[in-house]
């Protein structure tokens, strides 16, 4: 609240002479937040778990909890968009702050579905061999210990694990599920930091090569504070413009419908400047969570340090969330701006898609290979949201749906790839990995095919759907150099087919672990997925078609 | 009705599929289906020209709708069977002759034992042909016309283990192409002008259309014919086809499918009528081949070679009937089937000689032969007589109208056109009487030597069952080579004469076709007065040439242009130099484009954006002061573009 705003109320409070006699409570529409807040709910009852509880039965609690908060929050979703409130009854809830509409309800579930496939892989225990008669996860056991030292030794020994990681990832989600759904720039703040924060700490995590690991934690929370920054910047900037934080009251002032002046604001309200690089900040910021060009440089880093289970979680969720709430303030708040940041974000979308094909092409460990290949798939889908329309809505709802489960397959199978080192993720050590061990390679192989968008599989349906509406949009040297650059990316993604299937296995190769069926369940349900909406992808093509309206 | 008329087709195509299908235990009846399957259709055939007899002429169309083919929105296509007078005339030719031809290949290919095979291969190409003349739309068309392609190709290279034969299919195949290409491209422009190519609405159309469209389709279609009816320029491939066993030559290299030709221009009669250049084209085409024709068949030695140049200056003949309008259609189709009769017993005989002969081709070893093989010597001799056109066999009837027509075609260009087909007919009767005289008059030149010289391969594996350098001993075929044989002599001698009564043929013809009478210059007695007296000229020098001077069993060094008739008119040597050299240096040059070029593109945007791929991973150096630079330059690059995007 600004000082004039304050001012102006004690002088009114001064010269009225009357008390304030009732402050109006907040209506809160707990029904339609349900989702968030049986997670939040979750996520504090597992602090509270791992306060009381003792250790031996934490993981089974945390994991039971978890398992059921996201279920029973998927079902609330679920239930909200049978009621309606994605379509007919979308509206604006919680005093003006959450938009429940058709878009956040979809992406809520992507969310939720996506951490519950997360889960399924941060709980797997049969990968890492029992260290001293213990199962162990892929998570430190004990973070605080220095790596290396005594202190930890004797943790590993006494058979700690860390099971904070199951509340931090549900405090994760529930920033998530506020984020793309947030409708004033304050909520939007709150939630980025919600989900940001546990995401830094769960990326120091890992059991094996933690000073990567901790290096890759320490400069994630870096450029991320950094891109905060920006964000936060911008919404000064904004409010400076507007007079508002407030989604709507933003658009409608850029548009001129508002145009009664807040007199403390009377030098700002307004000015073009503000707008564009306010705007532009909040942008910058969103881009960052993507990871397009060229605010995507903490993506290989962070996602080869971080362990598997968070990478596969965080590349999947963090994609959506972020992107759903790129549409938003693009959509809600900036369409009056479109001539502005359109060829902007043509420039963004083609270095992303091209930078990260071209940088990908000479990776040579899978992790960091995926991580540009996510990189380059930020670039694709921006294209959709530039085609500004429903259909680039609906496309863009279609590709992030399809996108995380292929994503949190993927690398759940590298969590299968193991030698003495733990995870054998040097591209080299997959050689003739088909030979060996033919169905975790044939499933690779179809992620891999989904990934370079080809027809069967989800990623080709994604694609088609992006460029399609791009080129409607009036982005076809977009659409071309979309299709350039999956023909580059499809080069490293066959190659490491051809690797796995044409190359003779390496003596001293790496064994592929058998995993608990949470992991199956992950890269089972990530295989099903990728070929369902691959082959018959109309019924869910129809479903964010009509989920593609925003409120409001 | 006209629910037989699928029959006709699907009677040879299940006779094909069986055979082809049914493995080794149909061999021992497997030729029996084939004959069995190709009589029934020829049955069929009969019927239905019965009931079309029955009708009024102009209710003489039977159309059965099969199937919609093609359904899609303006693009429709039909499997619809159209059998009208002209269909009716093409299916008893192509039944009945077939059927006898497959009765004759019973014998003829006793000792191989691949039979089975090829009267599945006969029977294909009896199914594919019948579906080309019945079809109600080019597109159907098109099917048959590649079918007969295809059964050709296989009959032709059915000796496929000597290299002559499977070079002689290849080149078949490959000449073909280029006409397959015409009628393809013609279907293609039919439906940009019409938006169909149904018969009935592309004929009732072509009146709309503009005089260049109808040229252009024309002279594609003329292409196409000149492709599957060996006509110059694409007339190479007929005298290899020879390769091909005997009864193929007469069935599908004589009497059916390189008159798919003739059917075409002649159903295509409405499109040919509104392009009068084009029609121009067609005769100079019919003209050049039918003089080319008769001079090769003048040089050559091989008796199936002379032939076949007999066959390509015939169909000459029809082609350039058919390129006069509506004077000539009828008659290119009445000589058509004469033709199919006369030169499919010609081939029959010449089959038979050749297997009392060890399989011997050469006409210079053979001589006398009349004492030892008195039916093919009558049959022969009767089918020689027709073609010449010796008054009152079917060949007199048919060629005299086409020589008619051709000066009734009027003006400079009518008396250049009759002279041609006159001088034509001098040299058919030239080299016809010196096949008869090197044949079965003359001295015995086989006696007392192998007929086999090494140089000289054998068309024949057979014959390397019965002894291959033995002296032959020249004999009858058996019955169930000469019956055919017998059967078709009746038609070369008095099917002209039956279609001449009352004008017959015409009446029957005339609905589909159209007729006018022309104008002709000369009357039509002084026109036949003229081929008789050209027919004794041509006799007479061969009679002096072959049959008062003994025969040298080696072949004479010859004048110049009896050594390039031998060799074709040159015509290898031009496709070679022109077509080959060519094509090979088109192609080197393209290699060379493709390999530095195209190669050197596409390998240099790999290896440049490799290249790129290397240098731009640099900036990613692991320190996270320099992630900040970058997302700090990236934010001022990108808050800067906003600003002037607005300013601009």
């Amino acid at each position: 609240m600004s000082a004039a705003a304050v001012h102006s109320l004690w002088t009114t409070a001064a010269t009225a002479a009357e008390p304030i006699s009732k402050i109006n409570a907040p209506k809160i529409e707990y029904g339609q937040l349900s989702p968030t807040l049986i997670v939040v709910g979750a996520a504090i009852v597992g602090v509270l778990i791992e306060a009381f509880v003792p250790r031996r039965s934490r993981y089974h609690a945390q994991v039971f909890v978890s398992a059921v908060a996201l279920v029973a929050a998927f079902a609330a979703v679920v239930a909200l968009a049978a009621d309606g409130y994605g379509t007919t009854k979308a509206h604006i809830a919680a005093m003006g702050a959450i938009a429940v509409d058709g878009p956040s309800l979809f992406l809520q579930g992507t969310i939720l579905l996506a951490g519950l496939v997360g889960l399924f892989t941060f709980a797997e225990r049969r990968l890492d061999p029992a260290a001293h008669g213990n199962r162990v996860d892929s998570f430190a056991a004990q973070a605080a210990s220095v790596p290396g030292s005594d202190s930890e030794k004797a943790a590993v020994k006494a058979g700690f694990t860390t099971t904070e990681v199951f509340p931090l990832l549900l405090f994760a989600v529930s920033g998530m599920l506020v984020f793309p759904s947030a409708n004033d720039l304050l909520t939007l703040f709150v939630a980025l930091e919600v989900f940001s924060l546990p995401l830094y700490l769960l990326c120091a995590l890992a059991r094996r090569k933690r000073l990567m690991s901790q290096e890759a934690a320490v400069k994630y929370f870096l450029l991320g504070a950094f891109a905060s920054a920006f964000t936060l910047f911008g919404i000064a900037l904004l409010y400076g413009y507007a007079g508002s934080v407030s989604y709507g009251t933003i658009a409608r002032v850029v548009d001129g419908t508002v145009t009664n002046v807040d007199p403390a604001l009377a030098d700002t309200m307004g000015n073009d400047a503000l707008l564009l690089v306010g705007g532009a900040m909040i942008v910058m910021g969103l881009l960052f969570k993507v990871g397009a060009v060229p605010f995507h440089m903490w993506t290989p880093d962070v996602y080869q340090g971080a362990p598997t289970p968070v990478t596969g979680f965080m590349a999947a969720a963090t994609k959506v969330a972020a992107f759903g709430a790129l549409l938003r303030l693009l959509y809600v708040v900036l369409p009056g701006l479109r001539w502005d940041w359109r060829p902007v974000m043509w420039a963004v979308a083609i270095v992303t898609m091209l930078g990260g094909a071209i940088v990908a092409i000479t990776q040579t460990d899978i992790k960091r290979l995926l991580a540009y290949s996510s990189i380059a798939h930020a670039g694709f889908i921006l294209a959709g949201v530039i085609a500004t329309s429903k259909d680039g809505v609906s496309s863009v709802l279609f590709y992030l749906a399809a996108y995380s489960f292929v994503t949190i397959g993927a690398f759940a199978v590298v969590t299968l790839v193991r030698d003495a080192g733990g995870e054998a993720t040097h591209l080299s050590k997959w050689a003739g990995l088909g030979r060996r061990s033919p169905l975790v390679a044939a499933v690779f192989a179809v992620f891999l095919l989904a990934f370079a968008g080809i027809p069967l599989t989800s990623g080709f349906a994604g694609k088609f759907a992006v460029f399609k509406a791009a080129a409607e949009g009036g982005a076809a040297l977009l659409v071309v150099i979309g299709v350039i650059s999956s023909a580059i990316a499809a080069f490293f993604y066959i190659r490491v087919i051809v690797l796995m299937f044409f190359s003779e296995p390496r003596p001293e190769g790496p064994t592929v672990a058998v995993p608990s069926p949470l992991t199956m369940t992950a890269i089972g349900l990530g295989v099903v997925v990728t070929l369902v909406l691959g082959i018959a992808p109309q019924y869910f093509l129809d479903l964010a078609s009509q989920a593609g309206v925003f409120v409001r | 009705m006209e629910n037989l008329i699928a029959l006709l087709v699907a009677a040879p195509l299940l006779g094909a599929a069986v055979l082809l299908c049914g493995g080794r235990r149909l061999d021992a009846v497997g030729h029996w289906i084939g004959v069995l399957m190709s009589t029934l259709s020829f049955v069929f055939a009969v019927i239905l020209f019965a009931d079309l007899l029955g009708k009024n002429a102009e209710h003489r169309t039977l159309i059965q709708h099969l199937w919609t083919w093609i359904p899609v929105e303006s693009f429709q296509a039909d499997v619809t069977f159209r059998l009208d007078q002209l269909s009716m005339t093409f299916v008893l030719l192509i039944t009945g002759v077939g059927s006898l031809i497959h009765l004759y290949s019973v014998g003829y290919m006793e000792h191989d034992e691949r039979r089975r095979r090829f009267f599945g291969y006969l029977n294909l190409f009896l199914a594919a042909m019948l579906l080309l003349v019945l079809a109600d739309n080019y597109l159907l068309l098109y099917v048959g016309w590649e079918g007969v392609g295809l059964a050709s190709y296989l009959l032709i290279g059915f000796w496929q283990h000597k290299p002559s034969a499977a070079t002689a299919a290849k080149k078949a195949f490959l000449v073909n192409r280029v006409g397959d290409m015409g009628l393809s491209i013609a279907i293609m422009l039919m439906f940009t002008t019409f938006g169909t190519f149904a018969f009935g609405p592309v004929f009732s159309h072509a009146g709309d259309a503009s005089e260049g469209k109808l040229t252009a389709i024309a002279l594609m279609l003329l292409l196409a014919a000149c492709g599957k009816s060996a006509q110059v320029p694409l007339q190479s491939w007929l005298g290899d086809a020879m390769e091909g066993p005997t009864p193929v030559s007469a069935l599908i290299h004589a009497a059916t499918m390189v008159t798919a030709g003739v059917y075409l221009i002649v159903r295509s009669a409405v499109i040919f009528n509104g392009a009068p250049d084009a029609q121009t084209a067609v005769v100079v085409v019919g003209a050049v081949t039918l003089l080319f024709g008769a001079i090769v068949g003048c040089a050559k030695d091989d008796i199936k070679k002379a032939l076949a140049g007999s066959t390509m200056s015939q169909i000459g003949y029809m082609v350039l009937a058919a390129g006069l309008g509506p004077i000539g259609y009828v008659f290119a189709i009445m000589h058509l089937v004469t033709h199919g009769f006369f030169k499919a017993g010609l081939f029959l005989g010449a089959g038979s000689v050749m297997h009392g002969m060890n399989d011997e081709v050469d006409m210079r070893k053979y001589g006398g032969l009349r004492k030892y093989m008195p039916i093919t010597f009558i049959t022969f001799g009767l089918g020689y007589l027709a073609i010449i056109g010796f008054p009152f066999l079917s060949g007199f009837f048919s060629k005299d109208k086409i020589i008619e027509a051709a000066f009734a075609k009027g003006g400079t260009e009518g008396w250049i056109l009759g002279t041609c087909a006159l001088v034509g007919a001098a040299v058919t009767a030239f080299y016809m009487t010196r096949v008869m005289l090197m044949t079965f008059f003359g001295e015995e030149r086989w006696k007392n030597r192998p007929t086999r010289s090494p140089e000289a391969p054998s068309a024949e594996p057979a014959a390397e069952h019965r002894g291959e350098h033995a002296e032959p001993h020249p004999h009858e075929s058996p019955k169930v080579m000469t019956i055919p044989m017998i059967v078709l002599a009746f038609g070369s001698v008095f099917a002209g004469g039956l279609f001449s009564i009352n004008n017959s043929f015409l009446h029957w013809l005339e609905p589909v076709t159209g007729h006018s009478e022309g104008d002709s210059p000369v009357s039509a007695g002084a026109v036949t007065g003229a081929t008789m007296v050209c027919l004794v000229i041509g006799v007479g020098i061969a009679y002096a040439m072959y049959g008062r001077r003994p025969v040298p069993s080696v072949a004479p060094r010859g004048s110049l242009l009896t050594r390039a008739a031998r060799r074709d008119l040159l015509q290898d040597d031009f496709n070679h130099v022109v077509l080959v050299r060519g094509g090979e240096h088109l192609t080197r040059s393209l290699v060379y484009v493709d390999h530095t070029l195209v190669d050197g593109v596409v390998n240099g945007t790999a290896a440049s954006v490799g290249g790129l791929s290397g240098r731009m991973r640099r900036l990613q150096n692991g320190f996270a002061r320099s992630y900040a630079v970058s997302m700090f330059g990236g934010a001022a690059i990108i808050v800067a573009a906003t600003l002037l995007m607005r300013a601009v």
